[in-house]
């Protein structure tokens, strides 16, 4: 111990403390304060930079969604009009099929009818045509028969015949 | 014969070898004043010892080495004529006398250490005594020592001087100033250094984040980072340059880890907080009447054991290092006779290259411990006690997650 008290050189220390302060406050001024803040500065800027880099992906993973809902709203729209489009089809055909239906049905009454009036007329045609063609026969029969008696009877009773089997 | 002269002029006089030739003179001419210089320095007349042999000389060596000395010594050895040289330069003396402030060079002392030469100045005679310089008394011709070694004739003065350590120290202060502000004029230009900037640059995060913010807390650890950054590296390049066979001992020095002991009792001294000094000199939570015993308690340790640990580790290990590492080579020496040259000699080399190694582990390890128990002392001081701790479900405190300092005590 006493050699230890003996060794202390109160000189030293004053000397040490000087220039241990010295360096102290030289190095905080000089070297300390700007690399800690620079330190400080680069690991906030480090932070800033993942903290911006998480971000960006967030808003890709958003975007990525957004993209995928308007695909799956486009697919829907499109699935939607073909359907629309395919309905609008078999109306348009089956209500043409209808129209045409109508119009089959109308123009054959028409044509059953027109038919029936020349069926008509053809028939008063032929009734008339009948009624002269006999006049005339009756005539010439008449005119033939009536040139001897016996003919023109037969000939009556046979026309009757024909007449009856009409 | 023509032929060879023939050569020889045109060598002599071939314009680019002339060059050479007096760039090679000019070095040598350089390297022998370096050398003349240094022999001028050198204290020839020492009239001692010899080579150290004996196991006496050794523990001489070994204890006068560990010690301040106020010159630079570099190595010793015997000329032709049997005398012994001494290889160094001589270093400022500057003390404080009873007649003023007087300088002169340590080489007037002739490498003197026992009292003998006596130097006069301004009136005042000096010797220097174990690495001490002493004032002899009014009247006094010759120093006169008792049985123990002790001068009775003669008193130490207040020593001031350029000694070995305090160049150690300015050299580690300069090498810190250039070192560390090229690094910081680094950032000035780019965010991540280059060279050697990046190799200190690890060093001081670690020292920042192992160091400084675990002890002192995130909130408050910035403004002592500056005062344990400079003694981290501080402790530790001394430390190593201790290693080197310059043989500084600067942290093995008394005088210099009690300046830094000192220095961390003061701030935390000063940045202690309300609830540090409420805690150190009436501790709540305990019966009044163990209250002053505790403060005593609590003062001794705040303003003595705190720092006389701090001190006497650093101081203690590695004076204790380079004593063994000393002893370890003086092996060469003194088991010569027993082991024979080679056996001692590889012995030696053997052990004393591992103590280095761990020496230089214990140089980082040094320079931790003392800027972490510095750090943990700070941390204490300027801790913030949250009074409202947290309560589990039963109503036993939950201790704070951070709040581990205590553990390390």
């Amino acid at each position: 111990m006493e050699t230890l008290i003996n060794d202390f050189s109160p000189g030293l220390f004053v000397v040490q403390t000087i220039l241990l302060l010295g360096l102290i406050f030289l190095l905080v001024k000089f070297a300390w304060k700007p690399i800690l803040n620079s330190l400080n500065e680069r690991e906030t800027g480090i932070q800033e930079a993942l903290a911006a880099a998480e971000r960006a992906k967030a808003d890709m993973q958003n975007l990525q969604a957004d993209n995928d809902r308007m695909l799956q709203e486009a697919r829907a729209e499109r699935e939607a009009m073909l359907k629309e489009a395919r309905e609008i089809k078999e109306k348009m055909i089956s209500d043409s099929k209808e129209q045409a239906k109508i119009e089959g049905d109308k123009m054959i009454k028409q044509a059953q009818a027109t038919i029936e009036s020349e069926k008509k007329a053809a028939v008063a045609e032929i009734k008339s045509q009948v009624a002269e063609l006999s006049v005339s026969i009756a005539e010439k029969v008449i005119k033939e028969e009536l040139s001897g008696k016996d003919k023109q009877l037969k000939l009556v009773e046979k026309m009757l015949d024909d007449i009856k089997l009409n | 014969m023509t032929t060879f002269a023939q050569i020889f002029r045109s060598i002599i006089f071939d314009k680019e070898i002339m060059k050479e030739v007096s760039k090679v003179i000019k070095n040598l001419v350089l390297i022998i004043a370096a050398i003349s210089s240094l022999q001028s320095f050198a204290f020839s007349e020492g009239q001692d010892e010899g080579a150290v042999n004996t196991k006496e000389e050794v523990s001489e060596y070994i204890n006068h080495h560990i010690k301040d000395s106020h010159d630079f010594h570099l190595f010793s050895f015997t000329n032709g004529e049997g005398e012994r040289k001494h290889v160094g330069f001589p270093l400022p003396v500057i003390v404080w006398s009873s007649n003023g402030l007087v300088t002169f060079m340590s080489s007037e002392f002739h490498h003197d250490d026992n009292g003998e030469v006596i130097v006069e100045k301004s009136g005042s005679k000096f010797v220097k005594l174990h690495s001490k310089i002493y004032e002899l008394e009014e009247g006094a011709t010759s120093v006169n020592l008792d049985e123990s070694h002790h001068a009775t004739n003669a008193h130490k003065v207040l020593d001031f001087s350029i000694t070995k350590s305090v160049v150690g120290i300015l050299l580690v202060g300069l090498f810190m100033l250039w070192a560390f502000s090229s690094l910081a004029r680094q950032y000035k230009n780019k965010s991540v250094p280059t060279g050697f900037g990046r190799v200190l640059e690890p060093l001081v995060i670690y020292v920042r984040d192992e160091i400084a913010k675990p002890n002192i807390g995130e909130k408050k650890y910035r403004q002592f980072t500056g005062y344990l950054l400079t003694v981290f590296f501080f402790i530790w390049i001394l430390n190593l340059l201790g290693l080197t066979p310059f043989g500084f001992n600067v942290t093995g020095q008394l005088a210099v880890t009690a300046a830094l002991a000192i220095l961390t009792l003061i701030i935390y001294t000063f940045s202690g907080n309300k609830d540090y000094w409420m805690h150190m000199l009436w501790m709540p939570g305990v019966p009044v009447l163990i209250r002053p015993v505790l403060a005593i308690i609590e003062l001794a340790g705040a303003f003595l054991i705190k720092p006389f640990s701090l001190l006497v580790r650093l101081f203690a290990n590695i004076s204790a290092g380079h004593i063994v590492v000393m002893s370890l080579i003086a092996i060469m020496f003194t088991l010569k006779e027993s082991l024979g040259v080679a056996g001692a000699t590889g012995l030696s080399l053997i052990l004393s290259f591992f103590i280095t190694l761990i020496e230089v582990l214990v140089a980082f390890l040094q320079a931790y411990i003392f800027t972490m128990l510095s750090a943990l002392f700070i941390g204490m001081a300027v801790a913030e006690h949250d009074h409202e701790h947290h309560h589990d479900a039963e109503g036993h405190e939950i201790p704070d997650e951070e709040d581990v300092r205590a553990d390390f005590i």
